[in-house]
Formats: C-alpha cells, structure tokens, sequence
C-alpha cells in the first residue's frame, strides 16, 4: 500500500527539472557502503489485510469492555466516555493539524486549549493551567522543575509522600538525577497509617516542595491545609497531584493553599488505551507562570478587532531559552486536551458531579460488603473516594488468580511498593460497575476466603 | 492616541459563555446500591462548570474546527514537522476495543496482544534503524532527546568517567536539544556550519577532549543537508570518548536509505508522529521511542517487553512480558508509553509499507524537496544551496525590500497554503523550511511554487498586501504583546450567572 501520489510520468518530469535521471542519485551524500540496505522487514501489506492482521492481536487481548470486569485503578480508570467525543476528534481539522504556530488559521485548536485551561482552572480551584504534560508523572516531575527555578537551585530538598503514585515517585527520581536533589519522605517502609501532619516534620528552611496526592495512592481524602501552611511558613512550595475525577466532588487544592495541581487527565473522557497517550493536567497561581513549562495559550485580538488566541509567554520555552529553558517540552497533549475539555463541557457540572457521587456511592457499598468477609478488611479507616485498600489475607496473585477465572480484574498488588502491605490489593470502583458486579466480586472474594 | 478599551467581537462564545443555567449534555444511570454519607466537612462548594446541551457542543465545536488549517484540508509545507497524510485506517486500527480497552495493570496473560505489538514494534524500529535495543516509553521527540541524554550521562558514570559534562551541539540544531541537556545541568558548546552546511570539522575537532558527553546531531540537519562528512565527524567524537546522539526529527529522509546505526550513531529518538505518520493532533500526543547501540543497552528505561517464555514457532505462541535492564536510568512515565495512539497507528503504517513501501516514503519526499527547491531557487536565495534531502531552507528576503519572511508566510494563507516554518534554523537570514513531505502531488506543489513566485512579484509591487496579510482568513493577525501583557490565560462564567 503506497499513500504517494504521484505517477511514474510525473516523478520523471520532476526528476528532469530537478536535473537528475533517477531517485537514487539524489543520495549520493550518503556513504556509498551503508547506502539502500537492505531491510528484513515483512511484505507489505494492504489495508484489507492490515485491518485483520490488527484485528486479530487486539483479539488477543482480553479488554474491560468486553470479557472483563474491571476493579483495577492505581492511576487508570474505567470510566464511561461519551460518544460525542470521539465524533469530534475524529475531525480532520483538529486531529491533522500541528501546534498552532500561525494563529490566523489556527484559532480552533488555539481557543480549544484556551478553553480547555479554562476548565482545569475551575476544576482545580487555581488561578492558571498550561496546554497539558504527557501523562500525571511527568506533570509531577515538571513540579519539581518549577520550584527548582523558582528558588534557582538553592533549595534541594523535596518531600514527598510515601503515598504519592510509585511510578509517579520513580519518574520524579528519573527526572532529577541531574540535580542534586535529595528526596525525602519518599519510603515504603514508613507507617503507612500516618497522616499527612508527619510529613511536617520533614519540611525545612532547604525545603522547595512538598509533593501529596488527593485522593492519595490508597483512596484515602485528606484535607491538607495546614500541611500547606507548615511548608508556607517554611517558605516551600506545595505541589498536590489530584484525580479529576475527585475534584467534581471534593474541596479543591486551590482551596486547601496549594502552589501547583497536576494529575492524571485519563478520566476525564480518555481511553485507557494500555496506558497512553493520556494527559497531565499543570495548573498554578499567576506568580509562577514565568517558571512554569509548556505551552500556554492567550487571549488576545486581531487586526480586524476580533477576539482570538495566541501562544504567549513563548520566550520561556526551549526554541527561545535553549539550554536556558526551564523543560525542554515541546509538544503537549493536545487532541486530549480536546478531548477533556469536550468531556467536562458535555457532563458540565452536574454530570460530573453525578459520575464523582456514583464512583463514591459504588466504592462505599463495595468496601462495605467486602469488609463483611471474615478474614478480610479495610485496611484504613479515613474518609476515601473510589478506590481503598483491602486486606485479602493471601497473596494477591493467587487471589486475582482466581478472580480473573470468573472474568474478573481483581486490585492492584500492594505489596509491591509497600512491603507493609503484603496481602493487601487497592480495589477501584467507578460508575461503570453495576450492583451485580460488585456482588460477583463478594461473592467469589468470600469463597477464597474459605478456601 | 487614546488606548480606550475596545469591546472585541466575539466570533465564537467560549463554552463558559454558552452555558445556560439547568442545561443538562449527559446523563447518567441513577445509583443502584444504597448511599453513603458524603464527609462534609471534605466536599467543594461549588463546581462553576459549563451547563450545556450535546448539541450546543457539538455545534461549538465543529465551528472551532473550520477555523483550523490541517494536512486533510491542504498543503502543510511546515519544516522539520513531517506533516504527512495521515491514513484514515490508523484511526481504525487504533481505536479496536482491545487496545482502547485495556488496562495498563492488567496480568500479562491478558494483554499478550499489546505485548506482541509492542515486542514487534522494537524489533522493525531496530531493523529500520540499525540499533540494538528500543524503549518505545519516551511520550514524544523532547522526551526521547532527555531519555537518550539520561543514558549518556548514566554511561559515563558507569565508567567512573566523571569529568565528561560538556555535549556538543550544531548551532544548525533543534532548540530542544540544549534544552534537554540544560535539564541536566551540563553544559553546551554550539558547534558552527561550515559554508556548505557541514559540520564545522576544524571546529569540531578543536573542541573535542576528555569532557565530552557526546554530540546531539541531526543528520539530514535543519538546513535538510545531509553531512557530506557525517562519518568523520562520528570518528572524531568517538575517538575523545565522546558518544553520537542523533535527533531523529529528520528520520523520514533515511527510511531504506540508510540506517544511523550503521553510521556509528549511538542513540537516535524517532518521532512516530513525523515518520509514522501518527496524526500531529493540534499539538500532540507524539511518540517518541530510543534506539540505542550494544554499549548503551543495560542504561534503557524500565521496563522493555521481552519474551519471558519461549513459544514453539509453531503452536505454542511466546509468552510475552516485562523485563528491567541491569543499569536502567529508571523510569520516563507511568505505565509503558504512548501505546494506543502513537504505537498501534505506526504499527499499523509500517506493516502497509513494508521494506519497499518505507524506501519509496524516503525517495519520495526527498523528489519532491528537491522538485520545490528546483521550481524556487531563481525567486529565493537558498543559501546552502545542494541536492537536499526532505526539505531545504530558503530566505523570505529580498534585495532593497522590507518583506520579511513572516510577511510572507502571513501571504501563503491568503494562497490557502499553510505558511512553512519561518525564523529556524536560526542560521539562515529570514528563514523559510520547508518540506513537501512525500504525500503531495505534484500539481500542488507546483501550485505553491507558483504562490511563492507570484508572492515575490507582489513584495515587488504591492508590499502591503503583504505587511497586511492575512487578508481572507477568517482571522487577521493577532496582537501578541496585548496577551503577553495582559496575560488572561482563562475565562470563567459571567459574575451574574445564575441570577
């Protein structure tokens, strides 16, 4: 299958008024012994067959839509995407075009991210949202960045939560292996059943940033205002890293005092796609846009009067700074940025008010049931929105072992970055779990309790 | 003058200023198990969201997307950014239940087709490439650079080489580059172009030593020259110890051309989003994996898909799994990379190409560079002026005139063209990049030329149309200083809304 079109006729005439006879005389810069090698790659296949070929390797996984049913989250979730959004999407205008460098003939893409800032803003509870990060990790590590700059490298300390993401902690470490950081905080093995006020503790005159995350890695709502007015009074900066979801619900971190909110965008509207491309969600306050990374868009007007929007503040970015750059970020997440501003646009507020409210009834009524079952147990006893810790009292693989036997994607494996809790698996309930599932999942959870 | 505010006409309300009060987009089941009690004390007080209609969306929305200029409504000419027909069956191929559906945790056993993707998709970018070893984790071509720069500092490291912080950098190079390496807090030295776009080799030569990290070339360059030198120049940064990074942006000029591994390169990102043609999105996701040589392979992110189990070649398939390199510089991103969007489209555009297929994108977009920059050469001043390879640069710039290369670009829309890159590389006066890609037809690119020929005469006669232009976009040009002093990055609903 070729998608060049152009026929041999043409190609000839071009080749003439370029000056050569054939294609391959127009790489003779190339070195002659490496050039046109030779690849093993398979045959070329047509669309008819690409289409089956695809096909038949994602039949070969077993999906949440169909022969599963979800109780796994930690960073992901499965929630209900309108199908609106996928018919926007799938508009040539928005998906085929680039970053919006001329903004005359760009003003959709450029009003839609406009917008989309807009909505995170109100979500967050914050004064200002970039064009999106890669995923809620990386949005976590640019925290890092922005407070670095802010206090120009001369604090080096970042507290951060044992209960923040793992893979969140492990990219924040990745991240700033050039800077001479020292990370505290960051440890499994510490009593897990600690509030957010030990955290305290570790925040020093050295301190830049304290990192939390709301609803934390087990489920569990704090409100951190006075942990925030400790690392303000430290003079240190507050980064929560929230769940969208959560926020439709919740008290803002806006609220609470933070410096900086990021996050996760999947839920709002995203597949889960095996894990990407998702977005990460940046908001802040106005004091710190000039160290932020990213892409921002602007109100403005053009030369016939109009309002219209532009990329600003560019000169903070790397084709400007250069090695002077906070983030060398240069794309963002934009056709899911759209797609989250068209989700929370079409849900509004009260639909996802509603989607919050039906995750937090559901989760409740599941830890409730499966905290019945003799020999297991709620791990925590805080308030917590749709997803909680529970003690299975077995090795968790053998117990979702079990559970995937009867179609079911059991909880997340604790044990696996918290040594504590070995036997415990986070369970996540959404909207998309009906009463009947949450039963199934009792009722087999009971029998292995027995076993 | 008086700076009196002026109310600016509104072309398309905001969302926030079509919400209604009770308008409702989309409802959801009532619950079916009993409720709980909301913690109070924890709950927000408001939620100022939008209120509207799935029409009022819809209708938003598809009036946003006529403002916009995209590959499927024209000719995309925009430098270094390999805008490409995207072929519609990707949109197909990636959007298949399986892979939109499932989750990043789920046990192995469950995802073996993600795995087998992802698994097959190292091997053909190794094959294309001629690297050893692939993360496909990197989210797009920055992140890759900063990945691949992780590994050349965890390598020296490795060796107990600690005084190396110094990489080398064209001056000819994409901005990300020096910003990667900033974020690690080494240090850059700009190498300069020689007259025929090369490398500087006297240059470069003096500044090799012991200090070096490597070098971060783009090769074909910016200027969309290939290195007449390229094999010197990866000898003498070897040779100090140096290591040869290559940004892979200019990647679909070598598709079955040459491979960079076979060119002594140690590590190069690709940009699925350019050479793959996955769709550019209005700004992303990209996809950005790493191609690394033997010497670098134990420093890869965690984790790579291996085969955990044999299969039988027959019957019995592998089984595929996770595996963590020895010296991994640790991970890039949650869970395992822009798969759905980025992987599964370019998985999917590779195997309709096939070895012949990916030779032909090659030869083809390098035919039609080069057909341009013959059909402009008379009218432009192309300062490295050679064969080129997928794109050229020229000079939006003419002898006792004050167009500008901007005045230019704003010109080509009124042509319903969407400009080239202007103002990069930052060597060339005035630049215009521009590459042609190989999916335009030769009818429109002779109708560019002609824009861009008819463009000169007018910034000969009329060089207002051009200092005024755009003249029939729906916008004109915008006011950039007025949003970065005013700086209203968000709208909210109006302060009597609900009254």
């Amino acid at each position: 299958m070729t998608y060049i079109p152009i026929s041999p006729r043409e190609r000839d005439a071009m080749l003439a008024a370029i000056g050569v006879q054939t294609l391959d005389e127009l790489f003779e810069a190339v070195p002659a012994k490496h050039r046109f090698p030779a690849l093993n790659l398979p045959p070329a296949l047509t669309e008819m067959e690409a289409l089956a070929e695809l096909s038949h390797i994602a039949e070969a996984n077993e999906h949440v839509r169909g022969e599963l049913v979800s109780f796994l989250g930690a960073g992901m979730y499965n929630h209900y995407i309108p199908s609106v959004i996928d018919h926007m999407l799938r508009r040539g205008e928005f998906y085929t075009a680039y970053t919006p460098y001329q903004p005359e003939i760009s003003q959709g893409t450029l009003q839609g991210i406009f917008e989309y800032q807009s909505l995170i803003t109100t979500l967050t509870g914050m004064e200002l949202s970039n064009a999106s990060h890669y995923d809620g990790a990386t949005a976590t590590a640019e925290a890092v960045n922005l407070a670095f700059a802010q206090f120009r490298g001369k604090r080096k300390k970042v507290v951060v939560s044992p209960t923040v993401h793992p893979q969140y902690r492990a990219v924040l470490r990745t991240y700033t292996q050039g800077m001479e950081l020292e990370v505290a905080g960051d440890d499994p093995n510490v009593d897990l059943n600690s509030s957010p006020a030990d955290l305290a503790g570790l925040i020093d005159d050295g301190t830049m940033l304290v990192v939390v995350q709301y609803p934390d890695f087990f489920g569990r709502v704090y409100d951190y205002t006075k942990l925030i007015e400790t690392a303000h009074a430290r003079g240190a900066l507050v980064c929560v890293v929230a769940n969208p979801t959560a926020l439709a619900l919740f008290k803002t971190p806006g609220a609470m005092g933070a410096d900086i909110v990021v996050g996760e965008g999947q839920p709002l509207g995203i597949p889960m796609w095996y894990g990407g491309p998702s977005l990460g969600f940046f908001a802040t306050r106005k004091s710190f846009v000039h160290k932020m990374a990213g892409r921002l868009v602007g109100e403005t007007v053009d030369a016939r009067g109009q309002r219209s929007y532009v990329l600003t503040l560019t000169a903070r970015e790397q084709h400007i700074k250069r090695e002077r750059a906070t983030s060398n970020i240069c794309t963002n997440q934009g056709l899911l940025a759209l797609a989250s501003a068209i989700y929370m646009s079409v849900l509004g507020k009260s639909g996802m008010r509603q989607v919050a409210e039906l995750c937090y009834h559901k989760a409740h009524y599941a830890a409730e049931q499966l905290s019945r079952i003799e020999g297991m147990g709620l791990c925590f006893s805080e308030p917590y929105f749709h997803e909680f810790a529970l003690c299975v009292n077995r090795p968790v693989e053998e117990v979702n072992a079990h559970l995937l036997d009867h179609g079911i994607l059991g909880g997340y494996d604790l044990g696996q970055d918290y040594p504590a809790l070995k036997d415990h698996m986070l369970i996540a309930v959404t909207e998309m779990n009906s009463k009947e599932e949450i039963d199934a999942l009792v009722e087999i959870l009971a029998e292995v309790s027995h076993d | 003058m008086t700076n009196a505010p002026v109310t600016p006409k509104i072309v398309e309300p905001t969302l926030f200023d079509l919400s209604s009060p009770g308008r409702i987009g989309v409802t959801f089941p009532k619950p079916d198990v009993p409720l709980a009690d909301l913690p109070t004390d924890l709950l927000r007080e408001d939620l100022p969201l939008p209120e509207l209609a799935e029409v009022d969306v819809v209708r938003h929305y598809m009036h946003l997307s006529k403002f916009n200029y995209s590959v499927d409504s024209g000719f995309y000419p925009l430098g270094s950014c390999t805008m490409k027909y995207n072929p519609k069956i990707n949109e197909d191929t990636c959007r298949l239940p399986g892979f939109l559906f499932t989750h990043p945790l789920q046990p192995i056993e469950t995802v073996q087709g993600n795995l087998a993707l992802m698994y097959q998709m190292q091997e053909w970018l190794k094959e294309i490439s001629g690297f050893a070893g692939i993360t496909l984790q990197p989210a797009a071509g920055a992140h890759g650079e900063f990945t691949g720069v992780l590994m050349m500092r965890a390598y020296h490291k490795a060796r107990g080489d600690h005084k190396r912080t110094k990489m080398l950098i064209p001056d000819a190079a994409h901005g990300t580059n020096p910003a990667s390496v900033g974020m690690l807090g080494m240090s850059v030295v700009t190498i300069p172009s020689d007259a025929r776009g090369n490398v500087d080799l006297e240059k470069l030569k003096a500044a090799c030593d012991d200090t070096v990290v490597g070098m971060m070339l783009t090769n074909p360059n910016t200027l969309g020259l290939f290195d007449e030198h390229i094999e010197e120049v990866i000898k003498l940064v070897k040779d100090c110890g140096g290591l040869m990074y290559g940004d892979g942006a200019n990647l679909n000029a070598l598709l079955g051309i040459v491979r960079p591994g076979d060119l002594g390169f140690d590590l190069m990102h690709f940009n699925l989003h350019k050479t793959f043609a996955v769709p550019h999105g209005g700004g992303g996701p990209g996809s950005g994996p790493v191609g690394v040589s033997q010497r670098l392979l134990d420093f890869l992110p965690e984790p790579l898909v291996g085969i955990l189990e044999e299969g039988d070649g027959d019957e019995l398939a592998p089984l595929f799994g996770f595996v963590s390199p020895p010296r991994t510089i640790g991970r890039m991103k949650a869970f395992h990379g822009h798969f759905g969007g980025g992987l599964v489209r370019a998985y999917t555009y590779i195997a309709m190409h096939g070895p012949d297929g990916l030779k032909d994108i090659a030869q083809y977009a390098v035919l039609n560079a080069n057909y341009l920059l013959a059909r402009l050469r008379d009218t432009y001043k192309v300062p490295f002026d050679r064969i080129c390879m997928h794109e050229f640069v020229a000079e939006g710039r003419f002898e006792g005139s004050d167009v500008r290369a901007l005045d230019i670009a704003k010109r080509l829309m009124d042509y319903d063209f969407h400009p080239p890159t202007n103002y990069f590389p930052l060597i060339v006066h005035e630049a215009l990049m521009i590459e042609p890609t190989e999916t335009e037809n030769k009818d429109t690119l002779d109708a560019f030329a002609d824009a861009l020929i008819k463009i000169a005469e007018e910034a000969k006669s009329q060089p207002e149309l051009l200092h005024e232009a755009p003249h029939i976009t729906p916008f004109g040009r915008m006011d950039e200083v007025k949003a970065a002093r005013e700086l209203v990055l968000c709208c909210w609903l109006p302060e009597n809304y609900s009254e």
